[in-house]
């Protein structure tokens, strides 16, 4: 089923109502996802985009048998409407909301962590399997059904990897934004396991960004662990030391996180690195030969 | 968000936690008037800017008088203060915190942040305060003493002992430094602190601990809910362009290139000034429009990259996914339109309605190179800004 989500997922929206559910959920739909029906408190019984709404996650899960979750609501309830999928039989909740208190995704990721649901972001476009299942606000049309597994901290480099995976002919098994936020509920090394374990994926893209050590640590997973090939792009190497470039993760203190040590961290691993973000789709077909 | 010294220390002060009694003083007379207040004869002057090393860069200072009071104000006061952690322009300095001064014994540090890797908030502590903390955990990382704060339970008594018997502290001090060690616990989470540090936390030649500098970070999402620390902000402390980018909604951060950059999202604005910088140019600056942008945003954003006299080339790269390509280029055309424009603009536009947007600039008359890839993006931008 490549990972994570595919034709068969059920999927629920948390913020059905508001512009950008409306939006994303009618881009849903129109890509072929099951969309069973969605959440908003105090509209239950009404319908949205010939869609059930139900005043609450446990009902909605309940009446429609949902899998997953896609969460539109402002940051500020994020936390509440986390916690409160968690609780309600989904597997996997995908939280697009950017913004969100870092002491508010302690306490949220703990708490999924504990109740075994997988949360992806927030602060991320989200996770599709192309020509199956779209959540998130990611644009379908530059997705092609494929072998190759993105996973990425930033949107629109996604769409970059997307697109010249798609341009050459690769398509992809899945894509997953895991967001850029310093608490992000799914990292890489859980996308890659992820990865190197579905057998629709035959070769991995991961493009990660300066700040934190996430991607040194998936370079050590990778290097015991994935057997896969690998393309990495980092983002940042030319960002100013200290400086706050847009994602809260993008900050580079103390001597670790820089985009240099990174690259090397993947080098070591058997990674094959690109430092133009230009040159993904190329170096996809001089590593794997296709 | 960044906190100046003495807001920190009102914070600590609010939780009970020893600090010196200080004044923030905006004007000379309020400096020297201060230290009457406070009483002694000897005080501490501290320029009140968001950067490390003051003490090198003579933005700190131990007085004896008045005079000197009044003849460090003076020098302080409305001018810059360059540190080895500012730009060469420096930060401007609006107050004087005048203090009682503390004669030191031992200087110790201790610190918090929210450590990714583990997913928790961690607390560090060090024999070694006073110094570059950064510099302690590479060289000697034995010497950092590290607690980690159980979300569910909150900071406990035992972690705070732990870490004070570590630091061969003794009798009454240890129950000081719980005090404090569970003081900033309940502040890091009550006011979503992102990063918290005493350096140093001092042994007074009294043996009693003593929070002798804060530096508090707050973390910014959550301002929405910190009204009272949110009054805090000082824009004098941030660039003006930012803090202008920033009340449209603009992810913006100035540079010393000549590439003016627009970019949506800030993943692959940080990719294209990867990509100007490997073909030989340099950008102005790091500007993300957002997911959200509108035309109105948009049209903000090329001004502000315009309003930037180094710009000798601007590159606009956008990769539309929710973001429509043919409501940039309106957005383009409006402030172009406004402001006008008299260097070089090369325009990349991908993903949805990137073919209607590349007729709106055509038909629009204005000179535009378009860019073939974002390889040729790059390239034509650089030969454009005459690197």
């Amino acid at each position: 089923m490549a990972v994570l989500i595919d034709r068969n997922t059920k999927v629920l929206c948390q913020g059905l109502t508001g512009g950008q559910g409306t939006f994303h959920t009618t881009q849903a739909i129109e890509y072929g996802t099951k969309m069973v029906g969605g959440v908003t408190p105090g509209k239950g019984g009404t319908t949205h985009l010939e869609l059930p709404v139900f005043n609450t996650m446990a009902e909605a899960v309940e009446v429609t048998g949902a899998d997953a979750s896609v969460i539109y609501v402002p940051a500020a309830f994020c936390k509440d409407s986390i916690l409160e999928a968690a609780n309600s039989g989904v597997k996997l909740i995908v939280a697009i909301t950017e913004g969100i208190p870092t002491l508010d995704m302690l306490e949220a990721k703990i708490r999924c962590d504990e109740l075994g649901v997988r949360l992806v972001g927030p602060n991320c476009p989200g996770v599709i399997t192309p020509g199956e299942c779209k959540i998130g606000i990611m644009p379908g049309q530059i997705h092609l059904p494929g072998k190759v597994g993105i996973v990425s901290r930033s949107g629109t480099l996604t769409y970059e990897a997307v697109k010249q995976t798609t341009d050459a002919g690769f398509g992809q098994s899945t894509c997953v934004g895991i967001g850029g936020d310093p608490i992000p509920g799914t990292n890489f090394i859980d996308v890659l396991e992820l990865f190197q374990n579905d057998p629709k994926t035959e070769a991995i893209v991961m493009i990660g960004e300066i700040g934190g050590t996430a991607e040194e640590e998936a370079a050590a997973f990778i290097k015991a662990n994935v057997t896969k090939p690998v393309v990495s792009y980092i983002a940042g190497v030319t960002a100013p030391k200290g400086k706050r470039m847009g994602h809260a993760g993008a900050i580079i203190s103390g001597g670790t996180g820089t985009a240099d040590e990174k690259f090397e961290a993947l080098e070591d691993a058997g990674v094959k690195t690109v430092r133009s973000l230009a040159e993904i789709g190329s170096a996809m077909a001089e590593i794997t030969g296709w | 968000m960044n906190l100046h010294e003495y807001q920190g220390k009102q914070l600590f002060a609010e939780y009970g936690l020893p600090v010196s009694q200080g004044i923030a003083a905006e004007t000379v007379a309020d400096a020297v008037a201060a230290a009457d207040v406070i009483g002694g004869d000897k005080w501490v002057v501290k320029a009140q800017v968001h950067a490390g090393g003051r003490g090198k860069a003579g933005g700190v200072k131990l007085v004896s008088s008045k005079a000197e009071i009044e003849a460090f104000s003076e020098k302080w006061l409305g001018n810059n203060l360059v540190t080895y952690q500012t730009d060469a322009k420096g930060q401007p300095v609006s107050r004087i915190l005048v203090e009682t001064c503390t004669e030191i014994d031992q200087e110790l540090y201790l610190g918090a942040v929210v450590d990714r890797g583990s997913r928790r908030i961690i607390f560090m502590a060090s024999t070694e305060g006073g110094v570059e903390i950064e510099k302690v955990a590479e060289e000697t990382p034995e010497k950092i003493l590290k607690a980690i704060i159980d979300p569910v339970t909150g900071a406990q008594p035992y972690q705070g002992r732990d870490l004070a018997f570590k630091l061969g502290l003794k009798g009454v001090q240890i129950k000081q430094f719980v005090k404090i060690f569970l003081g900033l616990a309940k502040l890091f989470k009550e006011k979503d602190l992102e990063l918290l540090e005493v350096n140093p936390l001092v042994i007074t030649d009294e043996g009693n601990l003593h929070c002798l500098d804060a530096k508090v970070i707050i973390d910014g999402n959550a301002m929405y809910r910190q009204p009272a620390i949110k009054a805090m902000h000082d824009p004098s402390q941030e660039d003006a362009r930012e803090a202008h980018a920033a009340s449209f909604e603009l992810n913006y951060v100035a540079l010393d290139g000549n590439i003016g950059c627009m970019v949506n999202g800030a993943g692959l604005a940080m990719g294209t000034m990867d990509i100007v910088h490997l073909h030989g140019g340099s950008p102005a600056n790091f500007l993300d429009v957002g997911g959200g942008a509108t035309k109105e945003r948009v049209a903000h954003a090329f001004k502000l990259i315009l309003s930037d006299e180094n710009v000798k080339a601007v590159l606009v790269n956008i990769f539309g996914g929710i973001v429509r390509c043919d409501m940039i280029a309106h957005g383009i055309v409006d402030a172009v339109k406004e402001v006008g424009v008299k260097v070089p603009v090369v325009v990349r536009l991908e993903g949805t309605n990137s073919e209607l947007g590349k007729k709106v600039l055509d038909e629009s008359g204005l000179d535009i190179i378009a860019a073939e890839s974002l390889t040729d993006a790059a390239v034509q931008a650089v030969k454009a800004a005459g690197n």
